[in-house]
């Protein structure tokens, strides 16, 4: 995709998930206020602007808080017990994620993460990739 | 002085909490409805109340939408108006506040007002799943995350914060027993111990079993009136003298864990506050909203009842407990009474009524004059708060 190809997608979450599959963490940001807005929306919750850019985040951050889930929807009952984390991007934007590690202890407030995507199942709706987060050594 | 009534509490009535088994929510409203008109005989249902707002989190549970005109149709209420309310567990809270609202306008005199909901026909990875979609779907559910796991991220950020304990949580749940056994409508009424709280198994660490409420089938209701016609229905008024109701986002992640507060509280607090006139310090007996421990903990400090990042220690010195300071949820709580989503901010004021009135029995709080109800809904994303006060 083009630069320009790029900017001429809509601002919604199956776009900003087609981003993810190919490696890209992509934010909306409003060219009038100048703010970034993750997840992506197609009006600008700051001013009501639609005069937005796609822009791409780093995709690093730090870990703010965690939990570790045991009890879990079908979908992830295989996992458990695997960890959730919100994380502030360096940016300084939250974001959310299975923390992918075999080493509970390593997760900690504070520590640093990177991001990256699981492609999911493709043949039920919706067929998008998780965001996780993997720690950075 | 306390600010004017907005509305007034006429009557209330409540189901018995529980796995009620061969009953569905029509039938638990009607349970509720009836108690509510028997402690109001001079009210003429058919002619008096003008219209319905029922809170309700799901029509998933029992496959039925359309709550308002079911409700009105079992409950011998047509062609009177009726409309389901939604706000995930503020459901109720939201009924109340819309037919507050009407009174207040001037539109309606008389109405009811509280919710229903029927969870344990479904298996309870089922009710779970309808449950989460009070959170995010998109991203939070989409991650991974569940329900008590967004209050695990918030319990955990204020341990890390503010060194709250597991303990402190635990002390939370066992005192909603000690409550919940007084209280005969109760879903649960035993006793726990701290150790028995503490040794269950990790749901969503670091909440564990016991720190979670219960899947309940219920229903309560309020009939509200305008302020000048109430004593035509009762010698004991309850008026609603505040109330506030705000929301917060709902993505998980752009909580405050910094400072480990509920947006939505605060702004809902403030609200009710500010139109009943009185201070935290002023409130005689509040019900929580303990969907898991964390959450009364944080309304502690959201509320005013003491400062940010001090919530453990009311727990620890027992001002929260019957016969405290600052009894909170004498009821139970969401842990003990249960928690039928969309009836459980009505339970709450079903509780402050019979507190504000004298009929709370073995978990009166003495003298209370007055009460005040927080109902919060999804992931902070919805909060209610609703004071009441004895009428003059």
């Amino acid at each position: 995709m083009t630069k320009e190809e790029t900017q001429e997608q809509p601002f919604t979450i199956d776009q900003f998930y087609s981003f993810c599959e190919k490696g890209k963490l992509m934010a909306s940001k409003c060219r009038d206020c100048g703010k970034t807005i993750l997840p992506p929306r197609p009006l600008c919750p700051h001013c009501y602007s639609d005069n937005l850019e796609w822009t791409e985040l780093k995709g690093e951050g730090t870990i703010v808080t965690y939990t570790a889930i045991h009890v879990a929807p079908p979908e992830f009952e295989d996992l458990v017990p695997y960890i959730i984390g919100v994380v502030k991007l360096d940016e300084g934007l939250p974001f959310i994620g299975m923390i992918k590690t075999d080493n509970f202890d390593e997760v900690k407030v504070g520590t640093r993460v990177s991001i990256a995507c699981e492609v999911g199942k493709k043949e039920t709706w919706p067929s998008r990739p998780r965001i996780v987060f993997n720690i950075i050594s | 002085m306390a600010g004017k009534p907005i509305a007034t509490i006429v009557s209330a009535g409540m189901s018995k909490f529980g796995r009620r088994e061969g009953f569905y929510w029509r039938e638990l409203f009607l349970e509720a409805f009836k108690e509510a008109l028997e402690r109001c005989p001079t009210l003429d249902p058919k002619t008096d109340i003008k219209a319905t707002f029922l809170g309700m989190m799901s029509e998933g549970f029992e496959r039925q939408g359309h709550a308002g005109a079911t409700a009105n149709t079992w409950a011998g209420l047509l062609p009177k108006a009726a409309i389901r309310t939604e706000a995930a567990c503020a459901s109720a809270g939201a009924a109340i506040r819309f037919g507050v609202a009407t009174i207040a306008a001037g539109f309606y005199d008389i109405v009811l007002a509280g919710g229903a909901e029927k969870m344990t026909n479904l298996s309870t990875p089922e009710a779970t799943e309808l449950i989460n979609t009070a959170d995010d779907f998109h991203f939070d559910q989409w991650s991974g995350l569940t329900f008590p796991g967004f209050f695990a991220l918030m319990a955990a950020a204020h341990m890390h914060k503010y060194k709250t304990t597991e303990e402190d949580l635990a002390r939370i749940s066992v005192k909603s027993h000690r409550s919940g056994v007084l209280n005969p409508k109760a879903h649960f009424r035993k006793l726990i111990t701290l150790e028995k709280a503490l040794g269950s198994p990790v749901v969503s660490w670091p909440l564990k079993l016991y720190d979670c409420c219960p899947i309940t089938d219920g229903s309560a209701l309020l009939i509200i009136t305008k302020p000048e016609i109430a004593r035509r229905f009762t010698d004991t008024p309850i008026d609603i003298i505040g109330q506030g109701f705000a929301c917060d986002s709902i993505l998980a992640f752009e909580k405050d864990y910094e400072t480990v507060t509920f947006r939505a509280n605060v702004e809902a607090g403030r609200e009710a506050y500010a139109t009943a006139n009185i201070e935290p310090k002023d409130v005689d007996v509040a019900e929580v909203h303990d969907c898991f421990t964390i959450s009364e903990l944080m309304a502690y400090e959201d509320l005013g009842f003491c400062e940010k990042g001090e919530g453990a220690a009311l727990i620890r010195e027992g001002v929260v407990e019957l016969g405290g300071k600052k009894p909170v949820n004498p009821s139970g709580g969401l842990k003990c009474k249960g928690h039928p989503v969309g009836a459980t901010g009505a339970a709450q004021l079903y509780e402050i009524y019979l507190q504000l009135i004298g009929q709370a029995d073995g978990r009166q709080v003495s003298g209370a004059e007055v009460g005040l109800a927080h109902n919060l809904g999804g992931p902070g994303a919805s909060s209610v708060v609703t004071i009441c006060k004895r009428g003059d």
